[in-house]
């Protein structure tokens, strides 16, 4: 017998599929047209399996541009910028979280005010500058302006700000260095909070499209967000398959880091937006 | 002076000197440029005073950018911060089924805007895209999306609601989660309405949340660029251009530094004023914590 109970929850899981659906199914659909021919994209309406695989749709779209080095531009900015950032906010949030010294209410106010200045803000006037110091064409604008974090910062601050002084009081009677607390103390029982941040900079950085997209002007520095937006400029109008096809490279890649550990990317960029 | 005085401040420099030369200073320096008439190629910039600044308040253009904008911003937040409230009220249980719900209305957002946005205009596509057989199978007539003047800029909202509504969701649920359970209990042995449970519990002890989600959103929001350089670079006819791709567009198209940088402090100004809101909101919160 059909209870009301039983009918509610019918209607919950119909929604939860529809739900599921309208975010999904895009993803699936990228992925149906990347394997179409491309008479096969022009049809109304649009046929739901593809009559031949077109794998070869990677390979077009891969060798339709310089696009191993938009992948290698892509993982060496964004690997590149993680890295500095660690360097340089592990002392600074050391420092703000540990140390008195004048002038630090007022310098921590100049990195939260960096924290609140977006790039779509700046990037004029850092565009020039860095084409007066004639460093357009280079990797410097790409990297150099976000190697430090004052998210990091932010972050990394009050999580230091919980370890315990005698820990750190303990480390020095025994005269260990304040490079040697910092790293060997500090830094591991903040682990949690790196990699939180680990994750939101390096994907941040794979997907940015406008940071890179204002600061290179040729294709040896160009990342692979911007090579796959070219796609679509192909000459004779747009090859949906071929575009979605370079779209699942860029796609993919965050998919399946997002799978691997979705608890810890939606802490990263859920919970650190919260605190 | 001793090392132990320097240490400090030596190791906050390397992080204090990239905020000064790639936030604060380009702040000044477009404020300076604003003033001043240049094309980029020609060595001198002439001072021109506030001439920019009239120029682009009696530009009938700029006009309709800032407009675009504002309601852009308006549909945008107001649509995903409902859609993802709801949301949140719905997916707040704990059994494995909502967590894997919750995770895929996250998904678009940690997806580059790129792909988000090359995706939607083919399914946006008048002739053969998903979304008018959808329409279709309602028996709706067929939508021309991104290539009408009427519908472009509610394309671009859709899009832009798309890809945050989950993370706004997921927030929400953050939100819900810090609600202590015996507010709940209490209004249970009064024997509360669900309405005033949620009107006078549930409402109240969001709003922080929701404020911080308000203002986030609202400064993403008025900062929309890749969805419009991908899907319409401004088009048709000037019905989706909005204040980024404006500045970026008399930068570096059309080399009007000056009045690019002019309409940079707008933006500049703009979101200067949200993000005082959002400090005196944090200022608060940590008072009362």
């Amino acid at each position: 017998m059909i209870t009301v109970e039983k009918m509610l929850k019918i209607v919950e899981w119909t929604g939860l599929a529809v739900i599921t659906l309208i975010f999904v199914f895009p993803f699936i659909w990228m992925m149906i047209t990347a394997l179409k021919s491309l008479p096969e994209t022009v049809v109304f309406p649009p046929e739901w399996i593809p009559e031949t695989w077109m794998w070869s749709n990677f390979k077009v779209a891969w060798s339709s541009g310089p696009f191993l080095r938009y992948f290698f531009n892509s993982l060496f900015v964004a690997v590149a910028i993680l890295v500095l950032q660690i360097l340089t906010m592990v002392p600074a949030a050391y420092a703000f979280s540990r140390y008195q010294f004048p002038g630090r209410g007022f310098l921590f106010g100049l990195t939260m005010a960096a924290l609140m200045i977006p790039p779509q803000i700046t990037f004029l006037p850092v565009f020039l500058q860095m084409s007066e110091w004639g460093f357009i064409n280079s990797y410097i604008p790409l990297i150099l302006p976000y190697a430090a974090s004052a998210f990091g910062i932010f972050l990394l601050r009050q999580s230091f700000m919980q370890v315990p002084e005698e820990l750190i009081e303990a480390a020095r009677l025994d005269e260990a260095s304040e490079w040697r607390i910092m790293w060997r103390i500090m830094v591991p029982m903040a682990r949690p909070v790196l990699v939180t941040f680990g994750l939101f900079s390096f994907i941040y950085h794979w997907n940015d499209y406008f940071w890179p997209l204002v600061m290179t002007n040729s294709d040896a520095f160009r990342t692979l967000p911007i090579g796959i937006a070219m796609l679509k400029d192909a000459e004779g109008g747009i090859a949906w398959n071929i575009v979605m096809a370079g779209n699942m490279i860029l796609v993919i890649p965050i998919l399946i880091v997002f799978f691997v550990a979705q608890r810890q990317i939606i802490r990263a960029f859920v919970y650190s937006g919260v605190k | 002076m001793s090392l132990n005085t320097l240490r400090p401040y030596l190791m906050v420099a390397p992080s204090l000197i990239i905020f000064l030369l790639f936030f604060i200073y380009p702040i000044f320096y477009m404020i300076y440029l604003s003033f001043t008439s240049w094309n980029l190629i020609s060595p001198d910039k002439t001072f021109v005073g506030v001439a920019n600044y009239v120029e682009l308040f009696q530009s009938q253009d700029f006009r309709q950018v800032f407009f675009n904008t504002v309601i852009y911003t308006v549909l945008t937040v107001f649509l995903s911060l409902t859609v993802a409230l709801l949301l949140a009220l719905w997916l707040n249980k704990s059994s494995a089924i909502y967590g894997i719900v919750q995770g895929a209305i996250f998904s678009p957002y940690i997806i580059s805007l790129v792909s988000v946005s090359l995706l939607w205009m083919w399914m946006m596509d008048p002739q053969y895209g998903l979304l008018n057989w959808v329409l279709n199978l309602f028996h709706l007539p067929p939508s021309p999306w991104l290539t009408h003047t009427d519908t472009a800029l509610l394309s671009l909202v859709v899009v832009g609601v798309w890809k945050i509504v989950g993370y706004n969701a997921l927030v929400f649920i953050a939100g819900l989660q810090s609600i202590p359970k015996d507010l709940y209990e209490a209004a249970a042995l009064d024997e509360a309405s669900q309405w005033a449970t949620f009107a006078r519990i549930t409402l109240p002890m969001l709003s922080p949340t929701l404020f911080f989600l308000l203002v986030v959103n609202t400064i993403a929001s008025f900062q929309v660029f890749d969805t419009v350089q991908i899907m319409t670079q401004g088009g048709p006819v000037n019905s989706t251009n909005m204040l980024v791709y404006y500045i970026y567009e008399y930068g570096f198209d059309f080399f009007k530094i000056g009045y690019a940088s002019a309409a940079g402090v707008v933006l500049l100004v703009i979101v200067g004023v949200m993000t005082v809101f959002h400090f005196r909101f944090m200022a608060k919160r940590v008072h009362y914590r």
